[in-house]
């Protein structure tokens, strides 16, 4: 186990940021961590990184409280990408990288492997405040990845990236998820990071509204899945098995249990010419847990 | 120690960068040079001054420069980085808190101890063509070590202040306000307390009055080594009791040590 949290309570104050977390994290294991702002999750991130001290419960971050001083060398294996990162302006992106990497005893030849990796190469002599927003966010994460780092925690890594830059970082992900790191990604984009996590946790409001892994999630919250046809049109609602699910014209709306059933009774059809399935996405499963936890407190 | 070394060296290397060494140096040698050669104009004389008068102007013109710039390098050490996430970010390194705070010292220190260094000893090189290296470089070194430690003392005051306050810009008028208390809100209440009261304060608690600012300690330091003429105000008051310089310079560098510890302290309290 790399991460365990025990019952974690954290207060600010009056404020409560987070309430009863229990999580485990395995070696190699992506974790997807959602929730509006404010639900917790930078909070959570601080805590294992031993930033702040827990109010009440107990971490262990690769089998220490992360806030001892023994868990020190154990920083070196830890990359970390905050929310909001605005790095040294007047330094040049190989400067700032050179000063992370010297902090981390890391060698400098990583340095330039990174900056190429994030496609930063020929920017890495220009000031960073000269740098657009996706350009500081790959710099950022080229500091992440600084050392091979065994556990990630990546702050909305993916905000002000474009579609390339995305799909080269969900790569540097499962590249890394194969060289045995855990991963705790922290997102507002669900989009595209489904396919990169094994597990999802939804926080609330500081509490846990549901966890585990997607097909889990999807089953528990007996989300539908949708099915659009062409080419049957109106033969549909004729029979009665299939009229029930309909919400279009030729659009099913069935339970994940009825999947399989369905699809074989519309391909019995002549005339179908195409057919799509769609199970929950990740977005709809996220709303769903929302909105049954505010019922839940209202 | 590793980890020290490099927060200093991108501290030091930062003060090269944004010019402030270079724009230090150039202050203070100007300052010295200028002085030294035409200090003596202010009086009606035409000659050169003295070296008593020219370190005496220096370090009254020093008292309220050095502190002045040391705020400015570093009011925003720990709260521009803050405001910037860096400070969050540094704080996951394998690096504590209290080595980042010595290695900001040790940067920053070092940047204005090297320009009085270069400022002033560029003109007492000058001065010692003119006149006797004799006579210039032991009063002159004593300037700059006793300069230096004034900007020590008010980077850590400076360190408090940027732990404390919670914006960039909060930071800035704190530290005006405080620059303000002790090179002249302190003196004129000295001062006041001097003449309003009759045998309020006898000389020796005048003194230890002024071991409270370290912007007094600093002068009396310097003027103590010289004959008593040039010297104004509350100060000349003082300067005439017997004080040993050396306890003068172990309570100057108690205004960098405990400040220095202050911070630490209030870094470690607080949570980012």
């Amino acid at each position: 186990m790399i991460v365990t949290l025990t019952a974690v309570d954290k207060h600010y104050g009056q404020l409560n940021a987070l309430k009863d977390i229990n999580l485990e994290l395995q070696a190699g294991e992506v974790l997807g961590l959602f929730g509006h702002n404010g639900a917790g999750k930078t909070t959570m991130m601080k805590l294992i990184l031993g930033v702040l001290c827990v109010t009440s419960g107990s971490i262990s971050v690769f089998g220490l409280d992360p806030k001892h001083k023994k868990a020190w060398e154990n920083r070196k294996k830890i990359g970390y990408l905050p929310e909001n990162v605005s790095f040294y302006e007047q330094l040049t992106g190989l400067q700032v990288l050179t000063y992370f990497a010297r902090l981390k005893s890391v060698d400098k030849k990583q340095v330039a492997e990174l900056l190429e990796k994030v496609g930063l190469k020929e920017a890495q002599h220009r000031a960073v405040k000269t740098y657009s927003k996706g350009m500081r966010q790959r710099l950022g994460l080229a500091q992440a990845f600084l050392g091979q780092p065994k556990l990630l925690l990546l702050d909305e890594p993916t905000v002000g990236l474009d579609p390339v830059a995305t799909q080269d970082f969900y790569h540097s992900v499962d590249q890394l998820k194969s060289r045995g790191a855990s991963i705790i990604l922290c997102s507002h984009v669900l989009p595209g990071v489904e396919q990169h996590i094994d597990t999802a946790m939804i926080l609330n409001q500081g509490k846990v509204v549901a966890s585990g892994s997607l097909s889990q999630l999807r089953e528990r919250a007996k989300l539908p899945v949708e099915i659009t046809t062409q080419g049957i049109n109106g033969a549909l609602k004729e029979v009665k098995q299939l009229a029930g699910f309909m919400v279009g014209s030729n659009q099913l709306r069935v339970p994940e249990s009825e999947k399989v059933n369905i699809i074989r009774q519309l391909m019995a059809f002549e005339s179908i010419s195409d057919i799509s399935v769609e199970s929950a996405s990740l977005e709809k499963i996220y709303h769903h847990y929302l909105k049954s936890s505010q019922g839940e407190s209202l | 120690m590793n980890a020290i070394f490099a927060v200093a060296a991108k501290e030091f290397q930062d003060g090269l960068r944004n010019r402030w060494l270079l724009s230090i140096t150039i202050v203070f040698a100007v300052l010295a040079i200028g002085l030294s050669y035409y200090g003596s104009l202010a009086s009606g004389q035409l000659e050169t001054a003295s070296l008593a008068t020219t370190i005496a102007s220096l370090s009254s013109l020093s008292v309220f420069i050095i502190p002045l710039i040391a705020l400015l390098l570093c009011y925003d050490s720990f709260v521009g980085e803050q405001e910037s996430g860096t400070l969050l970010l540094l704080l996951t390194y394998p690096i504590s808190r209290g080595q980042l705070l010595l290695g900001k010292f040790i940067g920053q220190g070092s940047i204005i101890s090297l320009a009085t260094l270069l400022g002033f000893g560029s003109a007492a090189i000058l001065l010692g063509f003119s006149s006797s290296f004799a006579a210039v470089l032991p009063a002159f070194s004593l300037f700059i070590v006793s300069s230096s430690l004034l900007g020590l003392s008010f980077i850590a005051l400076a360190y408090i202040i940027s732990l404390v306050a919670s914006e960039k810009s909060k930071a800035a008028g704190i530290a005006l306000l405080l620059w303000l208390f002790f090179v002249l809100v302190f003196d004129l209440a000295l001062l006041g307390l001097l003449v309003g009261m009759e045998e309020g304060l006898t000389q020796q608690g005048l003194v230890q009055v002024m071991m409270f600012n370290p912007a007094d300690l600093f002068r009396l330091i310097n003027l103590s080594a010289l004959q008593a003429d040039d010297v104004s105000g509350a100060l000349s008051v003082a300067i005439n009791s017997e004080v040993n310089p050396l306890t003068l310079f172990i309570i100057m560098l108690g205004w960098i040590v405990i400040p220095l510890s202050i911070a630490l302290l209030i870094f470690n309290k607080k949570s980012i």
